[in-house]
């Protein structure tokens, strides 16, 4: 029950009790009225729980987050190049 | 810095790579740990996460998982189940409550089996198709049947707030929303007293996705203080779990005792403020909540508050509603399961009498009871 969605908000009606979000691809409307009357833009990517936006996603920390995995991965790939050529180093075969 | 897009919340938090080499790093720092670590995992959407994505196989030998009372649909107890029953029983009530809830077997059957008899219950996604099934039926009385962590009860109060607001005459609430520190707080304790009858410790949390996105991280400032467990608040991907349970690890192997976020993308420690005013105006703590398989919990569960007492099914058809205690079936572990003090595979009828299609214990009827995720992801099918 609790597995929520990132959804893009695409339209925000009048009295803004109400938008209209993309969910990769699928729309449909959410409630607002957890919200702040002007915590949520259009463009804003947000957090979709049984009809109502729980709370907007932060795009800064999402990007700090997908950085630092790719940093990882980068780290990960440079160890294992420095591994292999290690390796490569002390193949006892190399000369033959 | 790229711009991020849709696709990036989905694939790059679910990304095999990331996953395999954060399961690299755990393996690497676990290497340092002075003793085996065991984390509660306290929501059941994380435990559903760790065994459909394999999670569990990653993990060296000394960080081990324990499954939490997390599943709004687990922890109900069959009392609760049977008033839900017997008030779609009722001639002028149509009873409407979520999906997860369909399945789930009181003393008299499951709301499915209600259905069958003839009772109108509707399985809605959403709190708010209660207004118009109301408008669709003004001769009949619609009952909410809540059921929730601190994540769905703001949507039950903005529910309230609206049948109060619009006078609307047919909505009546059946509250069984619950809270997730005070249970925290049992779990420990229970623990700690009767160490000697379970398994393991519970030395870390990983803190609960949702329900933080509405309260905030405050609401577990207390487990690294006063209780010395360290917590980190984790998302729901894939990725988000492995980081905050690599986070949790370097904790130990640092010798640091902290409430951490690795989940900042939607969490802050204060949380959705409206969200927490919505619930105090309409709610308050219960003295004492019933939990399936753990028993009584103080304060931990929600009720209206008086002043809304005519809204409240619990108050209006209390002449009608069973008050006994019900024992679950003598089989079913699922208490000693939501205690961490089991692991599903230990039951007797785990997988034969009990399954998903034909679920006896409540750990089964949810997709985020660890029996069920077990049963759907263990490679038993």
């Amino acid at each position: 029950m609790c597995l929520s969605i990132p959804s893009k908000v695409v339209k925000i009606s009048d009295d803004k009790t109400m938008c209209t979000v993309d969910t990769m691809g699928v729309e449909r409307d959410a409630n607002l009225m957890m919200m702040g009357d002007d915590d949520i833009q259009v463009g804003d990517y947000v957090l979709l729980h049984i009809g109502f936006v729980m709370n907007k996603i932060d795009e800064k920390e999402a990007m700090v987050s997908i950085e630092t995995y790719k940093e990882i991965l980068e780290i990960m790939d440079e160890d294992e190049r420095r591994k292999t050529i290690l390796d490569d180093d002390e193949c006892p075969n190399r000369s033959e | 810095m790229m711009a991020l897009e849709l696709k990036n919340l989905y694939d790059d938090f679910r990304d095999g790579e990331t996953i395999k080499a954060y399961a690299q790093i755990i393996a690497e720092d676990a290497k340092k740990l002075k003793n085996p670590i065991n984390i509660m995992e306290v929501c059941g959407g994380h435990t559903h996460t760790i065994m459909k994505f394999g999670l569990l196989q990653l993990m060296p030998d000394n960080v081990n998982f324990i499954h939490g009372p997390g599943c709004p649909v687990c922890i109900m107890p069959k009392e609760r189940i049977d008033h839900a029953y017997v008030l779609a029983m009722q001639e002028d009530v149509i009873l409407v409550t979520l999906g997860d809830m369909i399945k789930v077997p009181g003393s008299n059957g499951s709301l499915q089996d209600a259905r069958a008899k003839g009772a109108d219950v509707r399985f809605v996604y959403s709190p708010m198709e209660c207004i118009k099934i109301a408008q669709e039926n003004p001769d009949k009385t619609v009952v909410f049947f809540a059921i929730g962590f601190e994540t769905t009860t703001p949507m039950t109060a903005v529910l309230v707030e609206h049948v109060i607001k619009q006078k609307i005459p047919n909505i009546l609430f059946h509250i069984n929303h619950v809270t997730v520190p005070e249970v925290m707080v049992e779990l420990i304790d229970s623990r700690d007293v009767h160490v000697d009858s379970y398994n393991n410790r519970i030395d870390a949390f990983l803190g609960p996705s949702h329900v933080s996105v509405i309260s905030g991280s405050k609401i577990y400032d207390k487990f690294p203080k006063d209780y010395g467990r360290p917590v980190v608040v984790s998302g729901f991907e894939p990725v988000d779990v492995m980081q905050g349970i690599s986070m949790l690890v370097k904790q130990f192997i640092e010798e640091r005792c902290e409430l951490e976020i690795q989940y900042k993308r939607v969490v802050n420690h204060e949380g959705n403020l409206n969200a927490q005013k919505l619930i105090n105006t309409y709610f308050e703590k219960m003295d004492l909540f019933r939990w399936r398989g753990l028993g009584n919990v103080p304060e931990s569960g929600l009720k209206l508050k008086d002043e809304f007492a005519s809204l409240d099914a619990e108050v209006v058809y209390k002449d009608v509603l069973p008050i006994a205690e019900i024992e679950d079936h003598k089989l079913c572990i699922c208490g000693d399961i939501l205690r961490g003090m089991a692991k599903p595979t230990e039951c007797t009828i785990f997988g034969t009498a009990c399954k998903p299609t034909t679920p006896i214990g409540s750990c089964m009827v949810s997709s985020e009871g660890a029996c069920a995720a077990y049963y759907k992801y263990g490679n038993l099918i």
